[in-house]
């Protein structure tokens, strides 16, 4: 089995993976990063986006050997000495997560799009959102978390 | 929004779920633990000849592969139905046998024929590859309209595919009252057939323990104790003992997480035939075929009344979809939770409903959030507009003019319950405030100067929630009684620890059951832990659905708070030198009444754990548990108003407006209650705009992935208006009534309603994409141009 090394949450990681092993399964079962979920099987859901090289990518898309010498970061690297990032606070504050499991994809997702646009308008954001679903919110807390985390981090 | 004057309570749960630190049951690993992939059926219908596992037993890393032969060798039973639904004719319901692993024939795509066990999931998926499966393919039933007219049969002994023929009501006064209508309102209506799609697929992790004879089973489950209980009790033939089942963090449920699954079963029982733990977790392929689907009802209803649109008579007759085989509450859905609500908020005094449960070459169809009450409303909702425009009234004034009146309440309907309180105008006129109804006319002008259509729907919906009183339900056919169980324990040092039977998969109990806790004990909501979903930690309970989680769950817990302060006085009695009859409780402290001499809640639980200066006739401890049996059901009510623009270009339904003023009684967390509107309505619009689940004629899934089944994104919704009136629910400690269903019971009729006000016809069936909207909409416009 070929071997792929990459640094995850900051910290290099190598292993003998299968070729066929895609990048979630990576974080998942071999490192078991559990935080990135699978909701679907088809990169429709958006349950499992990470960073790869600071830009969010569905992580069930790209094999484990595309993020050879990556930067990848998961949602169990988004905090930064046991502070929430400001998203996630968000998220916390306006009650933009129920169930929790499309969470660790939108709250990546979000954070995405405030390197784009640090300040979107409600139209924006629903609409970088098409390939993140949610079954529990009906997104209106998910779009009120991401533009007062957006007013947050502007400062 | 009441204003409680409390501060905002954020959720204990959240943390976890923010850093990436939940725990899904495909988050765990056991020991040695193997993984199962499923072969199952492409035919919808087909007999099964010979399934050859040699091959696949022979390939890398497998470990076994079973058949339904195997588990029949071992006396595994059939998958069962908890509601035995009464046929008019007097006999109960037509149930067939539903096999975990098939024995005889396939019945739909995506039944179970075979399992593979190997040691990882890629050896397991490859191996189930290897399975060759022998079929004689036969004609297919997947159309319910159809279903009695002579289709093929999905089950020998059901040959005309009739799973029962229920009704309810007074057909004769109904009768009576149509023959002297001033005027018949008639529709057809079709609810059309949804996947729940909760974004956790399913999984099971099976365990046995050699040593002490015991069985772990880890599943997406809402309800561990009932699982655990039919699994047991009907078809794995174990004693409950000996069998944990632990449902750990859940993704959501709506409903479909309910229900005992062949899955789960195999993998309990295949792990100890392996001894070694078997892992399971459903691509969402399989979760599209084999989770339990809800809705997928045919109607027509037809609403007598007189000159004035005064209600006489209602009568709807329905044919439900059932499936292939009958899932643990399938029978119920669309008969008690759907036939006692058609008479909605309205004094209609007569009402027949007569429900056809059917079954096809489909999978199973289950409770999915509303059960039976969305479908309920949406005949009566959609069919009430339909009345105010046949008579040309105003439709919020047919509403008012029909409306069960604050003071009639208990109020009996003609269709078996007996509501309890509600105050339907108040919504009503709110509703319409927030929505400025006044300005209507005039936005709808401005519309038609764009070239759009405008349009604005209602719906005034009743729920039955709680489920329900044991007694009742028992009456009527099923078999578990429906009360819960909480546990209050005191730790010596004074934090709390809560049991229940709830379970949680989204809905905040952890946040929401330690703010009743902490309230009633004045102690922060910090020091209350809520634990749920494990049948080895927690008494026997009866897990979340019907929005009961508060209403039951938490008037359990309330009672074992009662307790704790019943025997927290005798301590504090006996402590203070005082009787017992002069100590009050309050916020936390105990006080000898009159006097400044008190004990907290605090000392009293360490004095209880280190008895040293302690009653005699007292046990050490406190530690409270009590089962709560709701007296009634409740019924959460309200109003949703839907405004709506569509543009006849297009096809868009822009949805520019919606309110909802819901009543759930008393609210614990508003902040929870407002999010779990939101989530409902938006799976109502789904249904009303997006969602279909298709099955072909030959019965093949054509929508089973995200690419075919429209989801509602975030860009397909708008924000809402959440706003509440508060009506108590007289027999529960909380006051509670339920929030978890009523946006999705709601939003469909209100927004197809609206669609169908912009459109001007009511000729559109759910889900009214933009394709059938904008035919629609041309064929209104330039009569030619959509031919």
């Amino acid at each position: 089995m070929p071997s792929v090394t990459m640094t995850v949450n900051g910290q290099e990681v190598s292993r003998d993976v299968e070729p066929r092993t895609l990048l979630v399964e990576f974080l998942r079962e071999h490192l078991h990063l559990t935080g990135t979920h699978v909701g679907c099987d088809t990169s429709q859901c958006g349950a499992c986006v990470v960073h790869v090289d600071g830009a969010s990518v569905k992580a069930c898309s790209i094999l484990a050997m595309q993020a050879e010498g990556g930067q990848i970061t998961t949602i169990e690297g988004l905090a930064t000495n046991g502070d929430l990032h400001p998203m996630q606070a968000a998220f916390k504050e306006h009650h933009g997560l129920q169930c929790g499991f499309c969470t660790p994809g939108m709250v990546m997702s979000a954070v995405d799009l405030l390197k784009h646009d640090p300040n979107p308008d409600e139209d924006t954001i629903r609409h970088w959102l098409e390939g993140n679903i949610c079954r529990c919110t009906g997104y209106h807390n998910i779009v009120k978390a991401i533009q007062h985390a957006a007013k947050e981090m502007r400062g | 929004m009441p204003d409680t004057g409390a501060p905002r309570v954020l959720r204990k749960e959240d943390h976890r779920f923010l850093t990436g630190r939940g725990h899904y049951t495909d988050d765990l690993n056991r020991p040695g633990q193997l993984y199962a992939a499923f072969v199952r059926a492409e035919n919808a219908h087909a007999k099964l000849n010979a399934v050859n596992v040699e091959a696949a037993r022979k390939a890398p890393g497998v470990v076994a592969v079973f058949t339904g032969k195997d588990m029949e060798a071992d006396g595994v039973g059939s998958l069962p139905c908890g509601w035995v639904v009464t046929d008019k004719n007097g006999s109960p319901h037509k149930a067939p046998p539903h096999w975990p692993l098939a024995r005889d024939k396939v019945r739909y795509v995506g039944d179970h024929i075979a399992v593979v066990i190997a040691e990882s999931i890629m050896q397991a998926r490859d191996a189930a590859e290897l399975v060759e499966v022998d079929v004689e393919a036969l004609d297919a039933n997947a159309n319910p309209a159809k279903a009695l007219e002579g289709a093929p049969a999905v089950h020998d002994d059901a040959a005309d595919n009739l799973c029962y023929d229920w009704e309810l009501g007074d057909k004769a006064a109904v009768d009576e009252a149509f023959a002297k209508a001033h005027h018949v309102s008639k529709m057809e209506l079709k609810n059309n057939r949804l996947i729940p799609n909760a974004i956790e697929p399913r999984a099971a992790i099976g365990e046995y323990d050699p040593g002490t004879d015991e069985y772990t089973l880890y599943s997406t489950s809402q309800n561990p104790h009932l699982l655990r209980l039919i699994l047991c009790a009907f078809v794995l033939n174990l004693p409950e003992h000996k069998v944990r089942i632990v449902a750990p963090d859940v993704g959501g449920g709506f409903g479909s997480k309910i229900f005992c699954y062949a899955e789960e079963t195999v993998c309990t029982w295949a792990a100890k035939k392996v001894g070694r733990p078997i892992k399971w977790t459903a691509g969402r392929d399989e979760s599209f075929s084999s989770d339990a689907h809800g809705r997928d009802h045919v109607t027509h209803a037809e609403l007598a009344m007189d000159q004035d649109g005064k209600f006489l008579a209602l009568k709807v007759d329905t044919i439900a979809n059932l499936g292939a085989y009958l899932s643990s509450f399938a029978t119920a859905v669309p008969t008690y939770l759907y036939g006692t609500l058609l008479a909605g908020q309205y004094k209609t005094p007569a009402v027949h409903c007569n429900v056809k449960g059917v079954f096809t070459n489909t999978a199973p169809v289950d409770a999915y959030r509303g059960a039976g009450r969305p479908e309920a409303t949406y005949v009566i909702e959609r069919l009430v507009e339909r009345a105010a425009r046949d008579m040309k009234m105003d439709p919020a004034e047919i509403r008012r003019r029909n409306f069960i009146q604050p003071n009639e309440f208990p109020y009996q309907t003609p269709v078996a319950l007996t509501y309890d309180s509600g105050q339907y105008e108040l919504a009503l006129d709110e509703a319409l405030k927030m929505i400025d109804y006044q300005g209507f006319p005039q936005r709808r002008q401005e519309s038609e100067r764009k070239g759009k259509l405008r349009g604005i729907g209602f719906s005034a919906y009743i729920e039955a929630c709680g489920i329900a009183p044991s007694k009742v339900v028992g009456s009527l056919g099923a078999g578990v009684g429906l009360w819960e169980s909480g546990q209050v324990r005191f730790n010596a040092t004074g934090s709390i620890s809560v049991f229940t039977g709830s379970h949680s998969h989204g809905q905040g109990h952890e946040t929401t059951f330690a703010q009743v806790v902490a309230e009633r004990f004045g102690v922060p909501v910090e020091n209350v832990d809520v634990v749920h979903g494990d049948t080895g930690r927690i008494a026997m309970g009866m897990g979340t659905y019907g929005s009961r989680s508060l209403a039951v769950g938490g008037s359990a817990i309330v009672r074992a708070c009662d307790k704790i302060v019943e025997k927290g006085k005798k301590i504090a009695a006996h402590m203070l030198e005082a009787s017992v009859d002069d100590i009050e409780f309050d916020a936390g402290t105990f006080r000898v009444a009159g006097t400044d001499k008190q004990k907290s809640i605090g000392e009293i639980a360490f004095a209880a754990y280190v008895p040293h200066d302690y009653p005699e006739d007292v046990e050490p401890g406190l530690d409270e548990t009590a089962f709560y049996d709701p007296a009634n059901f409740t019924y959460p009510s309200g109003v949703h108003i839907a405004e709506v623009e569509i543009d006849p270009d297009t096809g868009e339904t822009k949805i520019v407006d919606w309110v909802a003023v819901d009543d759930f009684g008393k609210v614990v967390n508003p902040m929870i209650v407002e999010g779990q509107v939101h989530g409902g309505i938006a799976q109502g619009v789904g249904q009303a705009l997006l969602e279909e689940c298709v099955y072909d004629e030959m019965g093949q899934l054509v929508t089973g992935s995200y690419q075919d089944y429209c989801m509602p994104r975030a860009d397909d919704l708008p924000s809402f208006r959440v706003a509440m009136t508060e009506t108590p629910c007289p027999h529960n400690p909380l006051g509670a009534k339920g929030c978890g269903e009523a946006g999705a019971i709601a939003a469909p009729a209100a927004l197809m309603n609206a669609v169908t006000d912009a459109l001007g016809t009511d000729e559109i069936a759910m889900p009214a994409t933009r394709e059938k909207v904008w035919r629609v909409a041309q064929a209104r416009l330039t009569p030619a141009a959509a031919e």
